[in-house]
């Protein structure tokens, strides 16, 4: 494959990063596609949009967001004092709504506003994409539907309980396998139902373009704010990136602003599962195929008829059997490693990054942190790794008790 | 550009012939391998004798984003039943043995497509004696992908035109879109609502002051007289929903067909085929 100049022009007008992207819906769907990518491309010129953007961003959700010398946790892993690599977690999990979620959500609700849709609806897995919309719905009174499987709402009911406090209206997926795809094939049908009065907020950079490209865009305020961060702590860019990826947005907000500086390293961990030997995993790159899902062509879990498989992971934000189009064209063309972290794995970080930082990360971060403690070790101090800690582990204390065995 | 020797064209022909009968179509819609491939098979033989004048076969895909509950019921209970896309190409193949005449559109989701290749498809629907594709998610703006390579192998590409689709947007649907075109006459997913008479006679000009191309209406339809009505202002009545739920109804708890499974089908099709027969075209 021909390697690009930059890594940051793309998409292409037709939603494409390479083979990847697109926009692969029915004709039901396609004025309103349209009509997002016509009202987002002028929002983008409006210096006010960004005006409010940036209001909100900074007195709503709290940002920007610190990034944090987790010092204990370096000599931690370096086995000693200024041993090992100098580990900066980004703080996206003291967003209001408790995860990087909020940027986007943000974004896209203030487009809703201004093309004049009076209804939202959301998908969510793990919850945290539903309290998003739901927190900025009850803000704006705009009335919000979010899709949840089944399987998601049993395994996350602090976050049910949330958005329903917040006024949302929670509803149930039964069809499919009750998980996060089919909550999107269901927010996708109320969609094509309702075109007049709702704007579908996805929650991460997959769908049919322009979402990966817009979603990226709001999420990108983390990659940005990190260099700056970076600039004052250390007065250079970072060494390597490591971010956790399901559908693969909190990564590409961090990664983005990055991507040509190809100095830095740069890691997406996704989720293994039991190990993806055993196919029991979310890792849609490491284990699966092109094919075309959602609205774009990216890397799929499938099986060799097509049929979309069921992604598998203990981190329901994570439970998604594809990635966002353009981390497919990021390893293809080899810019970002993607490698993976298990259930396991994902644990044991989860509860040292508690006991040794004082800090409770979501399951998902705790894949990331999975990886960190892999690469950490065999580095030096001089070496600056940026980890995004893209969500608090709130909603996942019941989880995560339940594979100790607590019963609480 | 049709690469289709006009003389082979199951399609047209059908179209020429209702239009010297003076009557509608119906085209039944059925999902490959529902609810499982021997009784599909036995299903979708009976079709054209109990009225059928055109056969759309769903490619059964376990994530059928622009379906209704129904639909997508019968997709998985055909996966679950073993169904794949080359079974279902064998299904067509094997009915086209008996049948040289009645066309048979393929419907369904690009992504078992892609897996499969491109071109192997498109070599092995042709040479079963497929007719047609509707591919619901590749719209005009991914004509590149399969439309302009199924329309050179000499397959129909037929096409969704919306409520929603305005004259510009309509103009886009009606390019490189063959055989027929198919008017979804409410907005939403398969098998829910039915618009009214006097909207979908709006929409049929609306196309056809574009289009020379036969018109089919579909969405909604369940009963002979709302398929009657259709059909006096447009070229032919797609029927689906209720012919899945037909079949859902045939089985026994344990999910297993009853022996009459497909009579109740070919019965209603009976039904919807008189009612389609004793509406006048205008």
């Amino acid at each position: 494959m021909e390697l690009p100049n930059s890594y940051r022009t793309g998409p292409d007008e037709r939603g494409h990063f390479g083979i990847f992207g697109g926009r692969y819906v029915a004709e039901t769907l396609m004025p309103l596609i349209l009509a997002v990518e016509k009202a987002y491309t002028a929002a983008r010129q409006d210096p006010s949009f960004q005006a409010d953007f940036d209001y909100y961003a900074k007195h709503y959700v709290g940002r920007p967001s610190p990034l944090y010398f987790a010092e204990r946790l370096s000599d931690e892993l370096g086995g000693g004092p200024g041993r090992g690599a100098k580990i900066y977690f980004k703080r996206d999990e003291l967003n209001h709504t408790g995860s990087h979620k909020a940027n986007n959500v943000l974004g896209q609700i203030l487009l809703a506003r201004r093309m004049g849709k009076t209804r939202i609806i959301a998908e969510t897995g793990a919850g945290q994409h539903g309290v998003a919309p739901a927190t900025f719905c009850a803000l704006f009174t705009l009335p919000c539907t979010i899709y949840m499987g089944q399987t998601d709402i049993e395994r996350q009911a602090p976050n049910v309980f949330r958005m329903k406090l917040l006024g949302a209206e929670v509803h149930s997926v039964t069809s499919g396998t009750g998980t996060l795809k089919d909550a999107m094939n269901d927010a996708l049908r109320d969609w094509v139902a309702n075109v007049e009065n709702t704007f579908y907020i996805i929650g991460t950079v997959a769908g049919p373009h322009p979402y990966p490209a817009m979603v990226r865009d709001f999420q990108s305020i983390i990659g940005k704010e990190v260099r700056e961060q970076m600039q004052e702590a250390e007065g250079r860019l970072p060494d390597s990136l490591v971010a956790c990826i399901g559908g693969g947005s909190n990564a590409m907000g961090l990664f983005h602003p990055f991507l040509d500086d190809t100095e830095v390293k740069i890691y997406g961990v996704e989720a293994a599962g039991l190990g993806v030997n055993t196919g029991e995993h979310a890792a849609s790159l490491t284990g699966g195929q092109p094919g075309v899902l959602h609205g774009n062509r990216t890397y799929l879990l499938q099986n060799d008829d097509g049929q979309i498989k069921d992604a598998f992971s203990i981190s329901a934000g994570l439970d998604y059997p594809g990635i966002g189009p353009e981390h497919s064209w990021l390893h293809e063309t080899g810019r970002v490693n993607y490698v993976s972290a298990t259930d396991e794995e994902a644990l044991d970080a989860f509860q040292l990054c508690s006991r040794i930082e004082g800090i409770i990360p979501a399951l998902e971060p705790a894949h990331a942190l999975a990886y960190v403690r892999k690469m950490a070790p065999d580095l030096n101090r001089d070496h600056i790794i940026v980890m995004n800690l893209c969500g608090r582990g709130d909603k996942d204390v019941f989880t995560v008790a339940d594979a100790l065995g607590v019963e609480l | 550009m049709s690469e289709i020797d006009p003389k082979n064209d199951r399609l047209n022909r059908r179209f020429a012939a209702l239009k010297a009968e003076g009557r509608g179509g119906l085209v039944a819609f059925v999902t490959a391998g529902d609810p499982n491939p021997e009784a599909s098979a036995r299903i979708v033989k009976g079709l054209p004798a109990a009225g059928a004048d055109i056969i759309e076969l769903g490619m059964p895909f376990s994530d059928p984003m622009a379906d209704g509950p129904s639909i997508q019921a019968s997709s998985l209970r055909a996966l679950n039943a073993g169904m794949t896309l080359r079974k279902t190409i064998e299904l067509v193949r094997d009915f086209r043995r008996d049948d040289p005449d009645t066309p048979i559109i393929l419907m369904g989701y690009y992504n078992p497509i892609y897996r499969y290749g491109v071109d192997a498809f498109l070599a092995d629907a042709v040479e079963a004696g497929v007719d047609g594709l509707i591919i619901v998610d590749l719209p005009p703006e991914e004509d590149d992908e399969l439309c302009l390579p199924a329309r050179a192998a000499g397959l129909h590409w037929i096409r969704l035109a919306t409520p929603t689709s305005d004259a510009e947007r309509l103009e886009k649907v009606l390019t490189n879109t063959s055989g027929f075109v198919y008017y979804v006459s409410v907005m939403g997913i398969t098998g829910t609502k039915s618009a009214a008479r006097d909207s979908i006679a709006a929409a049929v000009s609306r196309i056809k002051a574009r289009s020379d191309l036969p018109v089919a209406v579909g969405f909604g339809i369940r009963r002979p007289e709302q398929a009657q009505e259709v059909v006096s202002v447009a070229d032919a009545a797609v029927v689906g929903s209720a012919l899945v739920d037909t079949v859902k109804a045939g089985l026994d708890e344990a999910g297993q067909p009853q022996d009459d499974v497909a009579a109740a089908v070919h019965a209603l099709v009976r039904d919807l085929a008189t009612g389609v027969r004793s509406g006048q075209t205008e």
